[in-house]
């Protein structure tokens, strides 16, 4: 029962709004200690997790490219590109962006897009750049909703785009959880095919909540600037 | 064979690249605590496994330290200003775009191209690195696409705007693989057991209703705490998901776990734990409220886990 006060100490720490790096690194080690773990043993862990998660950090790799293209303008080569395209609101390019994120993480291709690769440099000023167009002004708080919407976008579009294939971890985890515990054969095929009623209400929820984004913007248009 | 750890070398001589770049800078804030910040965590991710785990530990928690104490700082770094930017934009117009386009282009034609080769009976790429590769072969390719359509009077200014975005992100950039850190420690510790362990208490036997939203939920909820729903699957199917809803209830155990596992997804939606889906995007869009796209997200999870109970109530039980 003690172990519970680490998962306490964590939901504590974010409630306080402490630094989440020493929240995570504090929890980590008192619910180790509460477990029994020696202290070596919890060194052991701290490595072995840092050094089995590296591949998260890889997403970083691609700054350098974008920081050069940044340099030259990408972000205002966007915004130009969506200010020629009338009847595109931010609303309606987030839909499509979300529709595409999905559609290619469905089929296994989740290193399209992401948000160092594609919506800080690219889908995050075109986004901006329609709103520009739309409304001729986009106030601080129109800025915020836009980039929380793009990014929000992009975790939704490959959340329940990813399930659809069948080689993605997560469905490969079902399949060989059930297999390890109870001898169950499920074929991972079956298990991708149920992720695709709740794929197809992601898109109309989060969809339907793009296009309205557009009046939500539109409220926000009289903010001082 | 061709494994990723080369590409944990490049990523780590980044990350060191920028700490050194950093102990150059005297107008820098924080000047050497975010130089050894950096340095330690490029640093820490060259060595993998070639040092004893322990060491690394040990320099992993000194880095987390220093950024978890508010030690690291973020510098300002000499750009191209908006007007310039504007330029040169209508200079190269589409151009810009092909570096870009290059990075996503190249890694699935190494992922999936690469996997077909095989030299001598070997496959070429290490299984399950493809991804990995083909991104770090996409990387080097659209930085010399870049430096061929954009012309920089000096390349290594890739590394001061590297710098630019790394420091926009600055210590969050370590957060989601501390988290991965505490998921296996809560298991080591015997968090999961625990929890599941409880969750049996509360449900009652022949309620399929209460069971199913009680399997849910659980996974929504632990999702929540651990911050990934691969945590949240074991325990919850073990608890729930398999003796009540499979095994006394005659559920059908695909679309069951199918959705149970999308209804944890719907709790990382609402999670800073879910480090690299929620919090590292904002500090890359340089949000002034870190936690928006968390709060973007909510509505969205709230309807669509909505959406997964009535699957689950309906779906395997036909």
């Amino acid at each position: 029962m003690i172990v519970l006060l680490g998962v306490a100490l964590v939901v504590l720490g974010f409630a306080l709004r402490i630094n989440p790096l020493l929240v995570v690194t504090v929890a980590g080690i008192v619910s180790a200690l509460l477990g029994g773990l020696s202290p070596l043993h919890i060194l052991e862990a701290f490595g072995s997790g840092f050094a089995a998660s590296r591949s998260i950090t890889l997403a970083f790799l691609v700054l350098p490219v974008i920081g050069l293209l940044e340099r030259y303008g990408l972000q205002q080569r966007a915004k130009a590109l969506v200010s020629q395209a009338a009847g595109l609101t931010a609303g309606r390019l987030l839909l499509v962006y979300l529709f595409f994120r999905q559609l290619f993480a469905a089929f296994g291709l989740t290193s399209i897009g992401g948000t160092p690769q594609m919506v800080r440099p690219v889908i995050y000023p075109m986004a901006e750049g329609a709103a520009l167009r739309t409304y001729g002004n986009v106030t601080e708080r129109m800025t915020e909703a836009i980039k929380a919407n793009a990014a929000a976008a992009d975790t939704v579009g490959v959340f329940f785009g990813e399930d659809c294939f069948v080689a993605i971890g997560s469905v490969l985890l079902i399949a060989a959880y059930v297999d390890a515990s109870y001898h169950l054969k499920l074929d991972a095929l079956q298990i991708a095919i149920w992720a695709i009623p709740t794929a197809i209400a992601a898109f109309l929820i989060h969809g339907f909540r793009l296009l309205r984004l557009d009046g939500r913007l539109a409220g926000m248009t009289d903010d001082r600037p | 064979m061709i494994g990723p750890d080369w590409i944990y070398w490049l990523c780590g001589g980044f990350f060191i690249i920028v700490g050194v770049l950093i102990a150059f800078d005297r107008t820098h804030p924080r000047r050497w605590p975010t130089a050894a910040f950096w340095c330690l965590f490029g640093a820490a991710l060259c060595a993998g496994n070639l040092v004893p785990s322990w060491l690394l530990g040990v320099a992993v928690i000194a880095t987390a330290l220093l950024g978890g104490f508010g030690l690291t700082g973020r510098g300002t770094v000499r750009t191209t200003s908006d007007a310039e930017r504007e330029a040169s934009a209508g200079r190269l117009r589409n151009w810009l775009f092909v570096p870009a386009l290059t990075i996503p282009a190249v890694t699935v034609i190494v992922a999936l191209g690469g996997a077909r080769i095989s030299i001598g009976g070997h496959a070429l790429l290490m299984a399950g690195s493809q991804t990995l590769v083909g991104l770090g072969v996409a990387t080097i390719v659209a930085l010399i696409v870049g430096c061929v359509v954009l012309r920089p009077k000096n390349p290594a200014v890739a590394f001061t705007e590297g710098r630019r975005l790394l420091e926009a992100i600055g210590w969050a950039a370590l957060l989601p693989q501390m988290l991965a850190t505490l998921g296996l420690l809560f298991t080591q510790a015997g968090v999961g057991t625990q929890v599941g362990a409880i969750v049996q208490h509360i449900v009652p036997e022949h309620s399929r209703v209460f069971a199913v939203i009680v399997y849910a939920l659980g996974m929504a909820l632990f999702t929540i705490i651990m911050g990934n729903a691969f945590a949240a699957f074991p325990i919850m199917t073990a608890a729930v998901g398999w003796p009540i809803l499979v095994q006394q209830m005659g559920a059908n155990p695909a679309p069951m776990f199918a959705i149970g596992m999308l209804a944890g997804f719907c709790g990382t939606l609402c999670t800073p734990m879910a480090a690299n889906f929620n919090l590292v995007p904002p500090a890359l869009l340089e949000m002034r409220d870190k936690y928006g796209q968390i709060k973007t997200q909510i509505p969205t999870a709230i309807a669509l886990f909505a959406v997964n109970v009535g699957l689950m109530l309906i779906v395997p039980f036909r």
